[in-house]
């Protein structure tokens, strides 16, 4: 981002929108009903109610990146194998990839965008800059997605249950000793 | 990802009546989203069935009723479940990460479809994608594919570790269609390719499997599923092996042995079960039982060692039981 701070798909989706005289992603939606071949979802994401009208094939992930500009979310493999898509719906993770956002019609959404409150980083958030839990951070958004439901659900304790745990969640980076180090040190805070 | 209409619908009737020949229902997703991203499956109309009342896990006399919607997370951690036939717990930790078992319904894991990446390629051909097409997997690569009730049309392995739980312990599956309810052992409800590799089960158009019905039997306690792979987590299996024992008298009195990663379907092996029974379970034993594993093996160019590992991992799966 630069230092005015400007994305690049902020630039681009501005200078689409100036030029195709239409209202960039994420607008709410008239009354009117859905085109044909389209359905109305609506989805709380983060606490914000946000309503779309959307292809049926529209994965949750395309939805939250594409739509709603949650960009925090990350496509790896788009197959569900890699974890870095990695979001909570009704409060347990799933791979986003392979959810259609049509079938989490009022459904309540957590992405990383909503860990943090305002200013102040989860105990997860915190414990990962701590002990260094990830490099190029392409990764991270979906192990701490992961990182918290595994917490919330309290069954692994040991390193050998956490790295189990945490096994739909890869790092190309290796940093999975020290992302093991930090959910260790985050359930002690929770 | 071909274009289809979505529709939802709380009600296994209305499911029902919105079934055509060129649907699909919807659990998880995990199977289905997959292979439409890849072209493999291409339904007209999807159908999701989430909203349907057929999340309960039961267990009573007649021993466990798992509804088809049930998450493999829930299941794997019920209690009940967990206690008495723990090689149902274990096929499902073992099985996928935690965020798939979270979303896979325990129906659709049984409906899972072949990883052969032949079948999961468009591009090449595949007589279970495409009839008649052929089955580069015959000759080419197949590391993972089957070596028991292989066809000339198709060698794909069955991956569910599920299934092989669930054919061991002799569950079966109660499917509903518009005019009806029946029944089928789940060892049925599973076809051979044959010549015939596209028909997978005896799943009827516009039939849903409501639920899974695992028979009563006190001695499932001793039970254990043990998955064998290249990598620790998150992969499918090279072999598997379901198996409980009925130990009495320092003797198995019952068996139940049934095994994964070697078969075009899960495969209950009766000829181990009854080579064991009546005997002690001393490593030679359970050796020479595990043996007849082998009995009928027709291994491809890239696949023999699993003619050696299903036996080891047969008897590793025992001998650990007998341990305990």
């Amino acid at each position: 981002m630069t230092t005015d701070g400007l994305s690049r798909r902020g630039f681009f989706g501005a200078a689409a929108a100036a030029s195709a005289g239409t209202v960039v992603a994420g607008a709410a939606t008239a009354e009117a009903s859905a085109p044909p071949g389209e359905n109305r979802v609506t989805v709380t994401v983060n606490g914000v109610r946000r309503e779309l009208t959307v292809d049926p094939r529209v994965t949750l992930l395309d939805a939250l990146r594409e739509r709603l500009g949650l960009t925090g979310t990350k496509k790896g493999c788009d197959r569900g194998q890699c974890g870095a898509c990695t979001v909570h719906v009704d409060g347990r993770r799933v791979v986003s990839c392979l959810t259609l956002v049509a079938s989490v019609h009022r459904k309540e959404i957590t992405t990383v965008e909503g860990l943090a409150d305002g200013d102040e980083l989860n105990p997860v958030q915190r414990a990962f800059i701590e002990h260094d839990a990830f490099q190029c951070g392409f990764c991270t958004s979906g192990q701490l997605m992961s990182a918290v439901a595994v917490l919330h659900e309290d069954r692994a304790h040991s390193d050998g249950e956490v790295r189990e745990a945490m096994s739909g969640n890869i790092c190309r980076c290796g940093a999975y000793p020290n992302i093991v180090a930090a959910i260790q040190q985050a359930r002690g805070e929770m | 990802m071909h274009a289809f209409d979505f529709t939802a619908t709380d009600n296994v009737n209305q499911a029902l009546r919105l079934a055509t020949a060129d649907s699909a229902f919807l659990a998880g997703g995990t199977t289905l989203v997959d292979l439409m991203k890849l072209d493999v499956m291409t339904p007209r109309r999807v159908i999701d069935i989430n909203g349907l009342d057929l999340h309960g896990i039961t267990v009573g006399h007649n021993g466990l009723r798992i509804g088809a919607m049930a998450r493999m997370a829930d299941v794997a951690t019920n209690p009940e479940v967990t206690r008495r036939y723990p090689v149902i717990a274990q096929a499902l930790l073992l099985s996928a990460s935690g965020q798939v078992r979270n979303m896979a319904s325990v129906g659709g894991n049984l409906l899972q479809r072949t990883r052969c990446d032949y079948f999961r390629d468009v591009t090449t051909p595949c007589n279970k994608r495409t009839p008649g097409s052929g089955c580069p997997a015959q000759t080419g690569e197949n590391r993972n594919h089957a070596i028991l009730g292989t066809s000339t049309a198709c060698v794909a392995t069955h991956p569910s570790d599920l299934a092989v739980a669930l054919v061991a312990l002799g569950a079966s599956v109660r499917l509903r269609s518009r005019d009806r309810t029946r029944e089928i052992a789940l060892d049925q409800f599973y076809r051979l390719p044959g010549d015939t590799p596209h028909l997978e089960n005896r799943l009827r158009p516009g039939e849903l499997i409501t639920d899974v019905l695992v028979p009563a039997l006190p001695w499932a306690r001793r039970s254990t599923y043990l998955k064998i792979r290249d990598r620790s987590s998150f992969e499918f299996a090279l072999t598997s092996a379901a198996v409980a024992l009925d130990l009495r008298d320092g003797r198995v009195h019952s068996a139940r042995i049934a095994v994964g990663g070697v078969g075009t379907r899960p495969w209950r092996l009766t000829v181990v079960e009854d080579a064991l029974c009546g005997r002690r379970p001393t490593p030679e034993n359970v050796q020479a039982a595990a043996a007849r594993a082998a009995d009928g093996a027709r291994p491809l160019a890239h696949n023999a060692f699993k003619v050696t590992l299903i036996q080891r991992t047969i008897t590793r799966a025992v001998l650990g039981l007998v341990r305990r």
